[in-house]
């Protein structure tokens, strides 16, 4: 099927079907890598609506991994629309649009990657346009853990440690995924850290107003304010 | 109005974060509309269920002020009619809204949200409401009706003696999901508007009654996501349709449904949509003289 320039705000947001390529378990995690046909791969932190098969509404996924040729998602199958994309094989196709949202502020000097559970998805990309800074990893079990794979290098821990206690006095430039209660935590140890947050999205381009957050005192989209929220966005 | 234009349901598209989905519509309709701001309900907003979805975004808008200084100039530059969809709490509401509205040149046509399930409805019947709308504005006025009624045919004809020129039928219908963990409420507000596919032989019963009933310009929506569904709509009488829940999935949609209802169209042997309105009445009508 031909891909559509859809301006949704942003440029060169497309949709088209395409095919995966592989489906790897990582953990209880896939890493379900698609073919990328001519959609762009995004600014680290933004996010791609993908079909999944058997439902009604499209599911928001954080850019993983951007091999030449492909778009990788880690996906955690939590609920029907997650695991029919975790069950996607080799040369199925799925309608995916993106990329959507804002991203992360690239323009930083001394960065710092935080993520906890599937709030990882995001920082192995973001480590690549970076250049490999430091990362510290959160997971709930040994087995969630081994997605810290995805990001060699990283400072990991399980719980019941918290990523948060591994934070040095002074973290530099944060940038974070994970958890709200993590997301809060590195609020009150980091002002001015970039955080990208989650939400439920039923079109993840500003149609639906299904996504909101609350950002100082008022409900915003957070496929069009975020998902990448600066701290002083955050919540009060 | 051009045969069986396609327009999008209100609330079910942002014209000025997707101007390229707005652009691909014959008319654009907004959220609605209130007399003052509204942040609408707390999270979670919407759940998917197994044929359809429920929302409970509860009418967040900058209200009638924020919305002709902030919105209203922008839409007017997309160079698609631009339809206003208008809600309130009492039938000064409608009135005050329909009134400022009357004074914008860039408002080709005011709809009036009878029938929003997530939000405390008005005292005054649908038709009282249409009529303080009626008596603000002189712009064409279309009345959107619930599902939920046990004769709508009634409620249309009542609109229409109040004076509006269109029906959009059919807002959501009133739904409850539960947290499979909790077995609590999935909506932050419990209920919502439930939508989607399951909506749509509930939706065109609702347009088949109506263009039996009176003579007004119907425009058909409720689980509409392709040419077919498209075709089944204008057959039972309407003369457009609006995308609701598939643009959510679908940003294409406006095109593909058109493309796809010209070659359902044709397949049957029809020149075009417009000869295919109300067929679905006619046909049964023969279906009986012939049978006697």
């Amino acid at each position: 099927m031909a891909s559509d320039d859809l301006s949704l705000g942003g440029a060169g947001v497309r949709r088209e079907r395409l095919a995966a390529v592989s489906s790897e378990r990582v953990g209880p995690y896939t890493l379900l890598r698609l073919e990328r046909g001519g959609l762009d791969p995004g600014i680290p932190g933004q996010f791609f609506m993908l079909e999944a098969p058997g439902r009604l509404l499209p599911r928001p996924m954080s850019l993983c991994l951007a091999p030449p040729g492909e778009l990788a998602f880690l996906i955690d199958p939590i609920g029907a629309g997650t695991r029919a994309l975790c069950d996607l094989a080799v040369a199925d196709a799925i309608h995916v649009l993106g990329p959507l949202g804002n991203g992360f502020d690239l323009s930083v000097t001394r960065p710092l990657l935080v993520g906890g559970g599937i709030g990882i998805a995001p920082l192995p990309y973001l480590s690549e346009a970076l250049g490999g800074p430091p990362s510290l990893l959160g997971f709930r079990t040994e087995r969630h853990a081994e997605a810290a794979s995805l990001l060699p290098g990283a400072e990991v821990v399980v719980e019941p440690r918290l990523v948060t206690e591994l934070l040095p006095e002074d973290p530099g430039d944060v940038l974070a995924c994970g958890p709200e209660p993590m997301l809060e935590a590195i609020r009150n140890r980091a002002p001015g850290a970039q955080l990208a947050s989650e939400a439920p999205m039923a079109c993840g381009y500003g149609a639906c107003y299904g996504c909101v957050v609350e950002i100082d005192g008022r409900y915003e989209r957070l496929c069009v304010a975020g998902p990448v929220l600066s701290d002083s966005a955050g919540k009060d | 109005m051009e045969p069986t234009s396609i327009l999008n349901a209100s609330g079910c598209l942002d014209a000025l974060v997707a101007p390229g989905v707005a652009r691909s519509l014959d008319a654009f309709v907004t959220k609605t509309v209130t007399p003052l701001p509204r942040e609408g309900n707390p999270p979670p907003r919407f759940i998917e269920t197994e044929a359809g979805m429920l929302n409970s975004i509860g009418l967040q808008n900058p209200g009638i002020e924020g919305f002709v200084r902030d919105h209203l100039p922008p839409l007017a530059e997309l160079g698609v009619p631009i339809w206003v969809s208008v809600g309130g709490f009492s039938a000064s509401d409608y009135a005050s809204v329909c009134a400022l509205l009357d004074d914008c040149e860039a408002v080709a046509t005011v709809e009036l949200n009878l029938s929003c399930p997530n939000v405390e409805e008005a005292p005054e019947t649908a038709a009282e409401l249409a009529h303080a709308a009626r008596g603000a504005t002189s712009k064409p006025l279309y009345a959107k009706l619930s599902p939920a009624t046990w004769d709508i045919a009634e409620t249309a004809r009542a609109v229409a003696d109040a004076g509006v020129d269109g029906l959009s039928l059919v807002n959501t219908i009133r739904g409850l999901a539960l947290d499979p963990q909790t077995l609590r409420p999935g909506l932050g507000r419990d209920v919502g508007g439930y939508s989607g596919p399951a909506l749509r032989p509930i939706a065109l019963a609702c347009v088949w009654a109506c263009a039996a009933a009176v003579d007004l310009t119907i425009v058909g929506m409720g689980g509409v996501a392709s040419g077919r569904d498209a075709l089944d709509f204008t057959a039972a009488g309407a003369s457009a349709v609006a995308l609701g829940t598939i643009l959510f999935s679908d940003p294409a949609a406006p095109a593909r449904v058109r493309a796809e209802l010209g070659v359902e169209s044709i397949d049957r042997g029809f020149g075009s949509p417009a000869a295919i309105r109300g067929i679905a009445r006619k046909e049964a009508t023969s279906a009986v003289a012939s049978a006697e």
